[in-house]
């Protein structure tokens, strides 16, 4: 390929007002977390003028027993919702990579419904049957009692691991398998050996993407969370109702930071690559 | 792969069974059910009959709420062609940087939509509450200026911050801080597959770069415009906290008088079939973005 334009022809980001555009979308992304932060270090309730560093309202928020209690139902149903949803997403993946059934695009369809179906609609659905059709025993022993929401959870997040999974499958090359088979390994080994470590960086999007999905949700945990069942943005939420005030700023940077660390820890393992390629993807919005 | 379940139906049957259960017992179901109400009349206080009555849509069709859906419509479409218009510079200033920097303007983009929504939002409320850092800032440029004004020996009136939260513009505001990230990575993914030569070839062939983009990038990277407008635009019309957070009483949109027949006035077939409605919209906008794929790619085969 000769390069005949004009150098730097589609070398957008030296022009200058590309620049000043990227930097302005960047100060509207970042300003108010920044703000929201920053201020979680202020010593004043009016939280307006920087009156000085402390860490009162860490403390403040953090001996907040029921903010604490939120926060471990949240972290418990991420766990347990991203690791059935792994399970569950790989089944499929598999089971649609590999074969050709009547069906298929049914089942390919419903697969896609929870990724497009608006969370309102999903959170009434789960109320009406966690309501009607399967009371859920809320009094039960914890962690039992946060089955509603960690079933909820799991519906609306295996499909999208099913389809990262699937995605990292199509670059799967046959002949690695076959290889695999003449060498003598039979289905079991085959998987461990070939099949599973070419899925690794699909699995770790994916989980990540589910422990994020189901850390961030609010409208459909909302309408399956008991009175005993907060979790932590429900709980934020009875509190940013009221009023703005630091103890909210604290918790929320804590669970940011938690987020990141998260995102973080798999784009270290998976490769910022996978990651992005599976969230650029598909989406799930407020 | 693709091959025959005859092959070894054990595995088929261990792969497809546990998840197919799941999606039918713990996702169709629960919208067939809902489903099902929107078919049906309140008999009494807790009681609900599936009689196929059509008096639910009816309501729903109301012109009260047939407002607040158009209302709910119009908020989501503004807040597309905003992220759009955005998002578009930004995904081609990601799309053509060195890899370097694109992998740092990715977690630009992507560090926002790894955080919680409802974080984004109650950030945005202390932005923009009366006496927010917005109001904050006004308040002491007018207070410089009176100042200065005064010195020349004209007074300006006291400053009166401006209500922003609980407006209709705050609500449009919030939904394209939240969304704007689902509207740049498609964008970008379309972009970053361009083949740049094609541009290249345009702009050698004398095609202003506005041309260019126009006619070359913008016909090549339409699947990722088609994909960032719909996954905007059904979260936005279907959002629930933003609107309930930042909006006032009068920038209700549909979702929060779904969550009203559901949690407080017990009208449950009437919140069904909103509910339904937001449901076959979702599944319109879904099919026209798949048609307008096949579309693309059927004279190409």
């Amino acid at each position: 390929m000769t390069r005949r334009s004009t150098p730097g022809a589609l070398d957008y980001l030296a022009r200058a007002p590309l620049r000043l555009w990227l930097l302005a979308t960047a100060v509207f992304l970042y300003a108010p977390l920044l703000t929201l932060i920053l201020f979680s270090f202020n010593d004043s309730r009016r939280n307006i003028i920087w009156r000085g560093f402390t860490l009162k309202y860490y403390r403040l928020a953090l001996t907040d027993s029921d903010l604490v209690a939120a926060l471990g139902n949240s972290l418990t149903i991420a766990l347990i919702s991203t690791l059935m949803s792994l399970v569950l997403g790989a089944l499929t993946a598999l089971a649609l990579w590999r074969f050709r059934f009547p069906g298929k695009t049914a089942l390919e369809g419903a697969l896609a419904l929870p990724i497009v179906v608006p969370e309102i609609c999903m959170g009434v659905a789960m109320l009406v049957f966690f309501s009607k059709v399967v009371p859920w025993p809320t009094e039960a022993p914890w962690p039992f009692n946060l089955g509603a929401i960690i079933i909820s959870h799991i519906s609306f997040s295996f499909s999208f691991v099913a389809v990262i999974v699937r995605a990292r499958l199509q670059s799967f090359d046959p002949d690695l398998e076959a290889a695999a088979r003449d060498l003598g390994a039979g289905t079991g080994r085959v998987f461990t050996s070939v099949l599973a470590p070419h899925m690794a960086p699909g699995l770790i999007a994916g989980a990540l993407l589910a422990f994020t999905l189901s850390l961030d949700d609010f409208v459909i945990t909302f309408f399956t969370s008991g009175p005993d069942t907060t979790t932590f943005p429900v709980k934020v939420y009875s509190m940013v109702r009221f009023s703005v005030s630091p103890e909210v700023n604290a918790a929320s940077t804590l669970l940011m930071g938690l987020t990141v660390a998260v995102a973080a820890v798999a784009v270290w393992l998976g490769g910022a690559r996978a990651t992005s390629v599976a969230l650029a993807g598909e989406g799930h919005g407020p | 792969m693709d091959r025959p379940i005859a092959e070894a139906r054990g595995l088929f049957g261990f792969l497809v069974v546990p998840p197919t259960a799941w999606l039918i017992a713990f996702f169709l179901a629960p919208l067939g059910i809902v489903w099902a109400y929107s078919f049906g009349e309140n008999i009494s206080l807790t009681k609900i009959v599936v009689d196929g009555s059509l008096d639910a849509y009816a309501h729903a069709l109301q012109p009260l709420y047939l407002g607040i859906i158009g209302k709910s419509l119009a908020f989501a479409v503004l807040t597309t062609l905003l992220c759009l218009c955005i998002g578009f510079p930004v995904a081609v200033a990601m799309a053509f940087a060195k890899p370097r920097t694109k992998a740092w303007l990715l977690l630009l983009v992507m560090l926002p939509f790894w955080t919680n929504l409802l974080i984004r939002t109650y950030a945005l409320m202390a932005v923009l509450r009366t006496e927010g850092y917005v109001n904050l800032t006004l308040g002491w440029g007018w207070r410089s200026l009176s100042a200065v004004t005064r010195l020349v020996g004209l007074r300006m009136p006291v400053f009166h911050p401006l209500v922003l939260l609980h407006t209709d513009a705050a609500v449009v505001l919030g939904l394209v801080y939240v969304q704007l990230p689902f509207m740049i990575l498609p964008l970008y993914a379309a972009l970053d597959r361009l083949d740049r030569s094609l541009i290249e070839a345009s702009l050698d062939l004398g095609a202003s770069q506005i041309g260019a983009f126009a006619r070359v990038v913008a016909p090549m990277a339409a699947p990722g415009i088609i994909s960032g407008i719909v996954l905007t635009l059904i979260p936005s019309v279907g959002a629930y906290l933003t609107p309930d957070l930042l909006g006032g009483p009068s920038s209700l949109m549909i979702a929060n008088v779904i969550e009203r027949q559901f949690r407080s006035a017990d009208d449950w077939p009437f919140g069904a079939a909103l509910s339904f409605l937001l449901m076959y919209l979702t599944l319109v906008c879904v099919a026209a973005q798949s048609l307008a794929a096949r579309r693309r790619t059927a004279p190409a085969r």
